[in-house]
């Protein structure tokens, strides 16, 4: 069996990730492990490379308040219904967090030419943008088929260290059942490895059925699995829980300020008093 | 409040007749009024036959991951598409990354998502913003999150259709790259346009108003749409069907 998780506690898996690690993280709809980030938070992780497949939205928000981040690669931040993201914006105005923004099929495309060990990957599109301007890593090239001037985006191979998410299942072999989220398997496939929170552990084989194996990411691709029931909250998860609406509405009034983000992550973060 | 939801279902019914030519219509958990314009288009006419609620579970029928949305576009086999923005100018560049210098923006908004993309590929993007004013529709964005137009070596599919507000309908002119004045909302004037919008475009002194919603059209969203729209939008669906006008219904 490759992978010990059944007395690893989220502090542990949190220990695993690295001060400066590059770590893939999906969008709100995906699946987030907000059990994850609090515990990288109370470690107080450093310079961390978050890339937003392809967007982000508390998880970074948090992580980027506590000065976990060194730099922010994605398409968005955003809280949805809730407004501009506090901590985000401040630290964008301030210039305290360096951000490569890209576009959503880029951030894509990089990963997939991470999963296929090519050095990039063209992209239509994106031509004539500030986006284009402002990325340090796309080039533009002439398409080598055409005859004509076909001018086409190249987005360089994006290899996270670490995919980190929230899954509803593992099995006692290591493999997660990610359902029809084939943004997971990509964002695992591109990186070095996955560490994945999951809601339970199912004591049957995720290959027992066809049906179930076809939403399965292989044990090969995974790192680390914890035990975190309802880890994306207060994020909805596609398996399970709505967003916890009072809480979003209650962090939005705390990180106003900077004392109320603290207060935040004293009493949400650091003694993790979590509603069940 | 019942003006104000009356508003946005005429938004919604004006909405609902552009998307009739669709096949595939794509719209963001986000956008109540453009989504509840394809629900109700596919229940009226059953074009679109296809829509795809990004971001929904239940709502969105990829099985692709994520990047399907993208590969779908790019196939053109997405019909009609809508892109906001926190500014839009007078040649359909749209800014959603910030006001300012980039990257200091301030305030910085959310960011580009796929518009840089999609925009390119998807040959009925209709730019939708609420808010008609000065503020949002400016004579240069400070930020091209996409631009409106390319040149002729460009690879471009698609491209701006036209910009619906709160006040007024303008179609997009690609040969003279220009704004034209559609028709102007039963709520607005030319005057009251032309003192809100930051950017200079075509108009006619004799612009029409924009036609009132057919009310078989809106019947089907009051009736047999609102379950449906409520389903995806519930925020949205208390706004705009207040418990009142259900009871009402109900009886």
């Amino acid at each position: 069996m490759p992978i010990g998780f059944e007395d690893g506690s989220i502090d542990e898996f949190a220990m695993a990730i690295p001060d400066g690690a590059k770590v893939a993280i999906p969008a709100d709809y995906a699946g987030v492990s907000m059990a994850a980030t609090r515990a990288l938070i109370r470690r107080r992780v450093k310079n961390l490379h978050l890339v937003g497949v392809p967007t982000s939205g508390l998880q970074a928000e948090l992580l980027i308040g506590a000065g976990c981040v060194k730099t922010f690669e994605s398409s968005a931040l955003t809280l949805g219904e809730y407004g501009p993201a506090p901590r985000f914006t401040k630290a964008v105005r301030e210039g305290t967090i360096q951000l490569v923004d890209a576009t959503c099929p880029a951030i894509h495309a990089g990963l997939q030419a991470s999963q296929k060990g090519i050095p990039f990957m063209p992209l239509r599109g994106i031509l004539g943008s500030d986006v284009l301007k402002n990325h340090p890593g796309w080039k533009v090239i002439q398409n080598p088929f055409a005859n004509n001037k076909d001018p086409i985006v190249a987005i360089p191979a994006i290899q996270p260290d670490i995919a980190l998410f929230h899954a509803p299942l593992a099995d006692r072999e290591g493999n997660v059942w990610i359902g029809r989220k084939r943004e997971l398997v990509n964002m695992s496939h591109a990186a070095k490895t996955a560490f994945v929170t999951v809601d339970a552990i199912s004591e049957t084989s995720l290959f027992e059925t066809e049906e179930k194996a076809a939403g399965v990411l292989p044990a090969l691709y995974v790192g680390k699995i914890c035990v975190a029931p309802n880890g994306s909250w207060p994020l909805p998860f596609w398996n399970g829980a709505e967003v916890d609406d009072a809480h979003m509405r209650r962090y939005m009034e705390m990180a106003k300020s900077d004392t109320g983000f603290q207060n935040y992550l004293d009493q949400f973060v650091m003694q993790e008093s979590v509603p069940a | 409040m019942t003006d104000i939801a009356d508003d946005k279902k005429a938004l919604i019914c004006l909405i609902a007749n552009l998307l009739r030519d669709c096949n595939h219509v794509a719209v963001g958990a986000a956008s109540p009024i453009p989504g509840a314009a394809a629900l109700l288009a596919k229940a009226a006419w059953g074009t679109p036959r296809f829509v795809n609620i990004l971001g929904s579970v239940a709502n969105n029928f990829f099985t692709g991951g994520g990047g399907e949305l993208f590969d779908c576009a790019a196939q053109g086999r997405i019909d009609a598409f809508f892109l906001g923005g926190g500014q839009i100018d007078g040649q359909a560049n749209i800014n959603l990354m910030g006001r300012g210098d980039y990257p200091s923006s301030n305030p910085r908004w959310p960011g580009t998502f796929g518009s840089a993309y999609l925009y390119f590929l998807i040959p009925k993007v209709i730019l939708f913003r609420e808010e008609h004013s000065r503020r949002t529709l400016v004579e240069k964005v400070d930020f091209i999150s996409a631009p409106g137009l390319s040149d002729n070596s460009t690879y471009r599919k698609g491209g701006p259709f036209g910009l619906l507000t709160s006040k007024a309908f303008f179609r997009f002119d690609k040969d003279k790259k220009r704004f034209r004045l559609e028709s102007i909302h039963p709520t607005s004037s030319l005057e009251d346009i032309l003192d809100n919008t930051g950017f200079s475009f075509d108009y006619s002194k004799e612009a029409p108003l924009t036609a009132p919603p057919d009310p078989a059209l809106l019947e089907l969203l009051n009736q047999e749409v609102r379950e449906k729209v409520a389903e995806v939008y519930p925020n949205f669906a208390e706004a705009i069907f207040p418990m009142t006008s259900s009871a009402a219904h109900a009886k």
